[in-house]
């Protein structure tokens, strides 16, 4: 099996059990450096995948949370080199597939290559480029395939019918349905013509779709789960590590139905 | 995507270039430029693509933006001698004026050319973002001209520093948006106008200020500039009689000297850009993005950035705001790496210096961006005695008031004279 297979085989065991895939998101490093692998561990052992956040000093696809998540996080030193070693430390404790979270620049500047190289010897599976859209690609793609790693297509509502298939046969591990048009972190609630455009992406991949954006309750959960494969939670987890507070009692919250 | 040109290489991009070649269908100008935009931007860079095609060079658009030039913001700006800066300099210095244009720099011929390019296009509302409050203020006043609802994000620093430009922006219908992430200058400016847009990307037009960001920015901004350069040979020939042996701009994201250097590269002269360099060549201390940064991703294009070896992207630091940037536009990082165009820097204090200078022998206030443009001259004339020289003077000095009162004016008297 590929390692992006292992994030496709990890949703669909979810899904197998009669679960939403749940993928906690969080940033690397924050809210305190020192304990990114333990809360790595916590929150891998609550969710199905795991989605590691690198933080960028230009997160333009980010709402207030993230942003500042990722600026505390480059302020106490966090970089590239340093989570994957702290990754490699605790992978023996981590069962979950991980998927890390990137701006194009950090990854340009580590080498696709040593990139591949160093996802694959810690267990990273897959990664997702908010800045890299499909057409500017493919040199990424061909460094990350040569190691079995995927490379996540992000589609949006704005995303054109041909450009949602073209997108969904693209992409690997799963497909990255963002809920709504705008940046991470809103509050303003999901959509109401959300189960249309899940069930369209869906209806155009082999791959399960994940929703992601705006999802901060369980009944945004399951709001999603009936027309998605699994939930993406981000910024209200990162507010949940911020305030000091339990991940696995959050995480087990976003399950009760 | 490697940023390394091979000297062959170089040849045929500058052939290309200098043809008229560049950007290429996907956006390059060699290997810089591109389109790295969210997913979400890339139907609505789709649409402005497609619009930039349809429209910008059609008759009926170049004839409303000529007459809006023209009658609206003054053009053609004249072109100046500096009969006692050539003295002082040993040389014959020619000023080409965007501080005569409408509103009191270049950026209006960008501003109005994509507020009506936004009309044309249907767009509900227009978004930009400014660094030294210029490229906001004639958007704000192109916005009222065409008629569409404008809002400028602006770094809460720059807001401070340039705050005469503000009130004019206010003052035009724009609401001004405090950014307070970040830098909280010009980059994080850019950064919240692109997640604003990405909140409504069918009903917002983003004016975008430099010839920096995605595909087509880079080169919708310059088409619309090429005119400062155009104007200036024509006038060169005419009053100076002949074009520069030199050409001076400043560069922040690189609009202005793109304008002005454009036109030229095939001619005979010497195009030197000239960057914010700040307080040191320390990083963090300069803004001086060409002279010593390397190739990146910021912002939508790859280009050559001020970053740290993890790919951070550095905060600079400028006197002015206006050059205060830590990318620049993927035209100039083609322009250095084939060798048509130089890149030197000025520093803060060479940049009063030269902006003293020209107040006290021209009796031209210029704008702090464009004081580093005449300091590098000045050095270039004193090294190369004789030549005729040609200054970018890209905007006034008067937005800079609540900076330059940090630094004294002489107290003279002529009661003796």
């Amino acid at each position: 099996m590929q390692a992006h297979e292992r994030v496709t085989a990890a949703i669909r065991a979810a899904n197998d059990e009669g679960r939403t895939a749940l993928i906690p998101f969080i940033t690397a490093g924050y809210p305190e450096r020192g304990r990114f692998a333990e809360t790595l561990e916590r929150v891998a052992a609550a969710g199905d995948v795991v989605e590691i956040g690198i933080p960028f000093s230009d997160p333009m696809a980010d709402g207030m949370t993230i942003q500042r998540s990722s600026f505390e996080a480059l302020r106490q030193g966090v970089s590239l080199a340093w989570i994957f070693d702290e990754i490699e430390a605790a992978k023996d404790a981590i069962r979950a597939p991980l998927v890390m979270m990137s701006y194009l620049n950090p990854l340009l500047q580590f080498g696709y290559e040593r990139l591949a190289e160093r996802a694959k010897a810690t267990g990273v599976c897959a990664f997702i480029v908010p800045d890299l859209p499909y057409e500017e690609s493919a040199e990424f793609r061909s460094a990350l395939e040569a190691e079995g790693l995927g490379l996540v297509q992000l589609v949006t509502p704005a995303s054109p019918v041909e450009r949602l298939e073209m997108l969904g046969q693209a992409s690997r591990g799963f497909v990255y349905a963002v809920t709504i048009t705008g940046i991470t972190g809103g509050d303003a609630g999901l959509p109401d013509d959300l189960a249309g455009y899940l069930d369209q992406v869906s209806g155009l991949s082999p791959l399960p779709v994940c929703a992601g954006f705006g999802i901060r309750a369980a009944a945004d959960v399951r709001n999603v789960g009936r027309h998605a494969a699994g939930a993406i939670v981000g910024s209200a987890l990162v507010e949940v590590l911020e305030k000091g507070e339990d991940p696995t009692a959050f995480l087990e919250s976003l399950r009760s139905a | 995507m490697s940023a390394i040109i091979k000297p062959d290489e170089a040849d045929d991009l500058l052939g290309r270039e200098l043809r008229g070649e560049l950007p290429d269908e996907r956006g390059r100008f060699g290997p810089f430029g591109g389109r790295y935009v969210p997913e979400t931007l890339v139907p609505a860079f789709d649409r402005l693509e497609a619009g930039v095609h349809e429209h910008l060079h059609e008759p009926s658009f170049q004839a409303e933006y000529r007459r809006e030039l023209r009658e609206w913001v003054g053009r053609p700006t004249a072109l100046t001698h500096a009969p006692r800066l050539s003295e002082r300099w040993g040389a014959d210095v020619w000023l080409k004026r965007e501080d005569l244009a409408h509103t009191g720099a270049h950026k209006i011929n960008n501003a109005i050319g994509q507020a009506l390019l936004a009309r044309r296009l249907g767009a509900r509302r227009v978004i930009a973002e400014t660094g030294a409050g210029q490229h906001g203020v004639a958007s704000a006043a192109a916005c009222a001209r065409v008629g569409l609802p404008c809002t400028v994000y602006m770094g809460a620093v720059d807001i401070e520093r340039q705050a005469p430009n503000v009130d004019r922006m206010r003052r035009l219908g724009a609401e001004v948006v405090a950014v307070t992430a970040g830098d909280a200058t010009l980059r994080a400016a850019i950064d919240e106008a692109l997640r604003v847009w990405v909140s409504d990307p069918d009903g917002i037009y983003y004016i975008l200020g430099s010839a920096v960001g995605a595909h087509p920015y880079p080169y919708l901004v310059r088409e619309l500039h090429r005119v400062i350069g155009e104007e200036a040979r024509e006038q060169m020939q005419r009053q100076a009689g002949g074009l520069p042996d030199a050409a001076f701009a400043c560069v922040g994201g690189g609009s202005n000297a793109i304008g002005l250097f454009y036109p030229m590269l095939n001619d005979d002269t010497e195009l030197i850009g000239v960057e914010a360099g700040g307080t040191g060549s320390g990083l963090g201390q300069n803004a001086a993005t060409l002279a010593t940064g390397t190739p990146g991703v910021l912002q939508g294009t790859y280009t050559i950035i001020l970053q740290d070896g993890d790919g951070q992207v550095q905060e600079t630091h400028s006197i002015s705001a206006g050059l205060d940037y830590s990318g620049v536009g993927p035209e100039h990082a083609l322009l250095q790496s084939v060798g048509r165009v130089r890149y030197i820097s000025a520093t803060d204090d060479e940049a009063l210096a030269a902006l003293e200078e020209l107040c006290e022998f021209e009796g031209i206030l210029t704008a702090l961006e464009t004081s580093h443009a005449f300091s590098a001259a000045r050095d270039w004339a004193r090294e190369n005695p004789g030549k005729r020289l040609l200054i970018g003077n890209s905007g006034r000095g008067d937005k800079d008031m609540p900076t330059l009162t940090k630094f004294p004016a002489k107290v003279r008297s002529h009661a003796g004279a």
